[in-house]
This record gives structure tokens, C-alpha cells and sequence, in this order.
């Protein structure tokens, strides 16, 4: 479905030595320290950490939504790390698919439509707008929403919901998507249904992901397992296995 | 943009406030102009009539039509002026008239006969004969029609009104248009200390070929400064009331039009504080706040359009319940287009305020709440 990737050996993305400060007044908050992480193509990362740990700031970086204080980020080969604000809003558009945390479609449009504003953003033609829409119904239709296309959000359940979100993080056929929590909302079973899915349609399309998480269930459907504590990334391998201590470091 | 618009008809309850009251605003406008349009085409109509580029006074006149005294060898000095193509003398008087058929009648009609040699248009070239006026219409709301006499001022001088005329009025008085014969006799026998003699009159009109505001300087030399001579546009600024009634009113609407701005600033600054998680969103999925802001503008644009439709409407429903004379009302298609453009300015130029908050809006919000 997706056409092979040719550029070479560059890993997806590929962060070294990428740290992030704040100035709240007169305090310098260190969100990341020292962060070095690489994701391969095709490849699913679950990140934990507890709170503040800088889970979020690292995926920000990740996604372009935040330039890094000091280190490189690189994706596919592409330093990201000095882009102007209006560079990253087009890489974000073009490169990246986000899934949020709480529910954030657009609330008058209908789940085709929310997919469909991701090709709007863009200084589209005009004959690719018929190319969108197909593409737009395959994905609800991969994701289980063929017949609710044209469900505005407040008619669809939350999981429903979180899929449409996953449609549209997708719709740009990026190379790396970014969840941030994105079953926190959803009760257990949903949620299952949801990381599968989630699952699949990484896989079906041979893209990399980042999740942040605090759930179990992801960290098994993940490839890697990567734990993030005081804005230092730990790149010793978490064993898929390890899921007690895991949920334990994640609940303090 | 297709976003912003496509909420403004899946959601148009959340635009229904602000359009009412930026519709209020529209007609507010509206009719303020239109009161300004009325009030001077009242005040100007038998200036603008006028086939004239220049009109001359006495110098001591003030521009004032009634103060002004040009006699004979002034009028030839005129005559004799470098660029002069044609003059024509103009005698007003302003009286009461009663028609015939009620002499004692209280509520007396307020005219201002005026005598002239050129002739203003709509009104033949040839003066009507002594004794005969051409009216204007806005007097036939009094009752008066063709074949009429009227009775004219203390002394109850008979004119006949054998004709209308459109748009004439003089500071709110329908005029009645005579030779410069008619106007000394009924000037004479109604204003006894004021009679001019023959030959002459209050104001001279003067054609040209040539550039007016020369031709006035000219004028002015030509008479050995006796005399003031003012472009057509000029003398109609300097008519009682003409500048003053449209600076008030301009000030009126261009508080109006800051009110509408507020009404968009304040409507839009709000709807945005509402939309930062939704624009934080869009911003991180790949949305430029340009694309953003631009979407609130076209929302502005949309309301103020939908006002200013709103608000022709109602102008032109007031204008056709209005009675006739009951109010200078006049509504005009420059007007309305005018009005538009200050409704579709000051939203463009409210929704500014809010373009600094879609600015700020920090895409990384969108991620695990703040950073």
C-alpha cells in the first residue's frame, strides 16, 4: 500500500544529545537533558516515564512542534533541529501524524471531513481533492468507521472518536506518527480494540511511531520499550516482559 | 478558510448574536446617512441644479445668498471677465405662501421664490412669464398642484404655479422658480426695505469652458475684489447649515463604524479564546496561523456582509414606510455601497485584535496539555 522507502539508511529519526530549557520567570526549568534516541523505520516505541519526566517535551521535539536548546534531530536524514516556525509547521503537515490525547476533532465536521482537513491545510490542487476523499474512505474503512463518514464527532463513541483520530494522524502518509496517551481516555476493552488497530495499520503501512503511554497493553503491542526518567533517556532495552515494573515506575 | 466557512453554516447559531448586532449597527449607519443625503439634497437642491461652474456674490455677502447685492456695473465687470462664457443673475426672497383657496390658512407653506436668467436644469430656458412659477415638488405634498395660485408673504402676492420641478429645494424650502422680473415685484411688494433696483440682483451664475477655480479668481480681479466668487461645489459647502450638517453627521458614523469594529474585535477575540485547543490542534497537525487568521477574517467578512445585506433591506423598507416630508430620509445606492465598505473595514480591522492571540497560540499545547 505504501511505497517502499528509498532514502537509504537513515533511520527514521535519529535524536543525540538534545536537551530543552525553559525560563518560567526567573527559573530555568531542564525539560530534557541529555536525550539520545533513534527509531527505525517500521518501528513502534512505546515511552514511559513517570510525570515530568519529559516524556511530552521529547515527543514535541520529536514531532517538530518544539525546536531543541541544544542537540540535533534528525529525520530521515533531515536536520529538523533549526527550522523557522513556518519550516516546522510544513514539516509537521507533511511528515508527521499526531494523535492527541483528549478528543480534538474538529467538532462540526464529519469524520470523513476531519480526515480531509489535513489535505485542506495544504496548498492542494485541485484534482488530487477527488484522490483525498478516496483515501480519506479507505482509512475509515480500514479502521471500522466505513459507515460513519459522515458522523459529526458528538455522534460517534469515544473510541470511535480516537479512531477517526488515528485516520487523520495517517492521512499525510507520514513517516512517523506521534500518540501521546492515546487510550488514557478510553475504557479497557475500547482501548484494547484501539492499540490493536493502532497496531495493524503502523504495521500495514511500515511507519514508525513514538507512544507515549502509560499503558500496559501498549508496551506489548510496541517494538521496543523505551523508559525516559529526569529528561534522560534509558536506551537499555525494557524487556516487553517486564510490565509490573513498569506500571509500578509509571503510577508513582 | 473553506474550514471557517463551513463552521459558519454548520454552526450559524454561535454568529447569530453578534450578526444582530452588527446588523443593528448597519442600520444605524444607514440611516444616519441617509438623514445626511436627505438633509442636504434639502438644504442644496437648488444650487445643485444649477448649470453654472461659478457663482458670484458681493464681497461683504459671506456667501449668503439673501445678503448679497450685485449691481449693474459689477455684473458687467463679471460680463467682461477673461474665460466668462455666459452669466445669468439669481434673486431669491423666502416667503410664506397660502394657496388661494385658503387665505387664512395658519401653517403657512415655506418657499423660497427664486428669479434667475440661466436656467437651472429641469426648468425651461425661457423664465416662465410674470406672475408664473415653476415649483417644486416636494410642495405638492402640501396639496398644491398645477393651475394653483399661490399667495405670497405679508402682502399676498398671486403667483400661479404652472409646472414642477425635481430636486430643488433651498435650505429645506421648495422653491418657486420665476423671471428675475417676478422675484423684484414680489420681493418689492413684501420686502419694501430691501427693493432692489433694476438691474440688480443677489448673486451672479457664471458658465465657463475652462478651469471654475480660475475662472473665480478672475472674477474676483476682473470686479476689483467687490465681489466673492466660489466654484459651484464651494457655494454649495458655504450654504446655511451644509458643511456643519455633514461634519456632525460623518462624526456620528465614524463613531458608529469604531462601534461595529468593537462589536467584531470583541465577538471574534472571544470565539478565538474558545478555539486555542481547536487551533492548537490544527497549528500542530500542519495549519499556519496565516491559514488561521485568515479563516476569522473571512468569518468577519461574512458577518459584516451579512449586516450590510441585512441593513439594505431595512433601509429601504424604512424609506418606503417613511412618509414622504415627514423626515429628510433619502436613501441612496452610494450611500448603501458606502456603508457596506465602512461595515466590511471595520470588521476586517476588528478581527485584527484577535490576530495576535492565533499567533500566540503554541502548537505544542496541543501535546500533554503545557510543556
Amino acid at each position: 500500500m505504501t511505497p517502499p522507502r528509498s532514502d537509504g539508511d537513515a533511520p527514521v529519526l535519529d535524536m543525540s544529545g538534545v536537551r530543552k530549557e525553559y525560563t518560567v520567570g526567573e527559573q530555568q526549568i531542564v525539560a530534557l537533558a541529555d536525550a539520545t534516541l533513534t527509531i527505525d523505520h517500521d518501528e513502534i516505541v512505546a515511552l514511559i516515564g513517570p510525570s515530568g519526566s519529559g516524556k511530552t517535551t521529547l515527543c514535541s521535539i520529536a514531532g517538530g512542534l518544539l525546536t531543541p536548546t541544544d542537540g540535533t534531530v534528525e529525520f530521515a536524514g533531515r536536520d529538523i533541529s533549526g527550522l523557522s516556525a513556518r519550516e516546522l509547521t510544513e514539516f509537521r503537515r507533511t511528515s508527521v501524524g499526531f494523535v492527541f490525547q483528549s478528543v480534538n476533532l474538529v467538532p462540526f465536521l464529519t469524520a470523513r471531513e476531519n480526515l480531509l482537513v489535513v489535505d485542506e491545510l495544504g496548498g492542494r490542487r485541485r484534482g488530487d481533492r477527488a484522490a483525498a476523499r478516496r483515501r480519506a474512505d479507505e482509512l475509515l474503512g480500514e479502521l471500522g468507521l466505513g459507515d460513519r463518514a459522515e458522523n459529526l464527532p458528538a455522534g460517534l463513541s469515544g473510541g470511535e472518536r480516537q479512531r477517526v483520530a488515528i485516520g487523520r494522524a495517517l492521512m499525510n502518509q507520514p513517516r512517523l506518527v506521534l500518540f501521546d496517551e492515546p487510550t488514557s481516555a478510553l475504557d479497557s476493552t475500547t482501548g484494547d480494540q484501539v492499540v490493536k488497530l493502532i497496531r495493524d495499520e503502523l504495521k500495514a503501512r511500515e511507519t514508525s511511531a513514538i507512544i507515549v503511554t502509560h499503558d500496559q497493553r501498549i508496551t506489548h503491542y510496541a517494538d521496543r520499550v523505551v523508559r525516559i526518567e529526569d529528561g534522560r533517556v534509558d536506551n537499555e532495552p525494557v524487556s516487553d516482559d517486564t510490565p509490573p515494573e513498569v506500571a509500578g515506575g509509571e503510577r508513582a | 478558510m473553506r474550514l471557517a466557512l463551513r463552521e459558519l453554516l454548520r454552526r450559524p447559531g454561535r454568529f447569530v448574536a453578534a450578526t444582530a448586532v452588527l446588523t443593528a449597527v448597519a442600520v444605524l449607519l444607514m440611516f444616519l446617512g441617509a438623514l445626511l443625503d436627505g438633509l442636504l439634497s434639502a438644504s442644496t437642491g437648488a444650487y445643485r441644479a444649477q448649470r453654472a461652474d461659478v457663482i458670484v456674490y458681493s464681497a461683504d455677502a459671506g456667501a449668503s445668498l439673501p445678503r448679497s447685492r450685485i449691481t449693474a456695473d459689477v455684473r458687467s465687470a463679471i460680463d467682461a471677465a477673461p474665460g466668462v462664457a455666459e452669466t445669468g443673475g439669481l434673486g431669491s426672497v423666502q416667503l410664506g405662501a397660502r394657496p388661494e383657496p385658503e387665505p387664512d390658512r395658519r401653517d403657512l407653506i415655506a418657499t423660497a421664490l427664486i428669479g434667475y436668467e440661466l436656467a437651472p436644469s429641469g426648468l425651461p430656458d425661457q423664465p416662465p412669464p410674470p406672475g408664473e412659477v415653476i415649483a417644486d415638488d416636494s410642495i405638492e405634498q402640501e396639496g398644491v398642484t398645477i393651475g394653483d395660485v399661490l399667495l405670497l408673504g405679508p402682502a399676498r402676492t398671486p403667483v400661479t404655479v404652472t409646472g414642477f420641478v425635481r430636486d430643488t429645494q433651498y435650505s429645506g424650502q421648495a422653491t418657486l422658480w420665476a423671471s428675475l422680473d417676478t422675484w423684484r415685484e414680489v420681493a418689492g411688494a413684501n420686502r419694501p426695505a430691501q427693493a432692489l433696483g433694476d438691474g440688480t440682483v443677489q448673486a451672479v451664475v457664471v458658465r465657463t469652458d475652462g478651469d471654475p477655480t480660475e475662472l473665480a479668481g478672475a472674477i474676483e480681479a476682473a470686479a476689483d475684489n467687490r465681489v466673492e466668487a466660489l466654484t459651484l461645489a464651494d457655494a454649495i459647502d458655504e450654504l446655511p447649515g451644509v458643511s456643519q450638517q455633514r461634519s456632525t453627521f460623518n462624526q456620528i458614523i465614524g463613531v458608529t463604524a469604531v462601534v461595529a469594529m468593537v462589536v467584531v474585535a470583541l465577538f471574534f477575540t472571544l470565539i478565538t479564546v474558545e478555539r486555542t485547543g481547536l487551533y492548537g490542534v490544527l497549528k500542530a497537525i500542519g495549519a499556519s496561523s496565516r491559514t488561521l487568521f485568515l479563516g476569522v477574517a473571512a468569518q468577519a467578512a461574512v458577518l459584516a456582509l451579512v449586516a450590510t445585506a441585512l441593513g439594505v433591506v431595512a433601509s429601504l423598507a424604512l424609506a418606503a414606510v417613511i412618509p414622504p416630508g415627514s423626515i429628510p430620509f433619502q436613501v441612496t445606492p452610494s450611500r448603501l455601497v458606502t456603508s457596506g465598505a465602512l461595515m466590511l473595514a471595520a470588521a476586517v480591522i476588528g478581527c485584527v485584535f484577535s490576530l495576535r492571540r492565533v499567533l500566540r497560540i503554541d502548537p505544542a499545547a496541543a501535546i500533554g496539555g503545557s510543556p
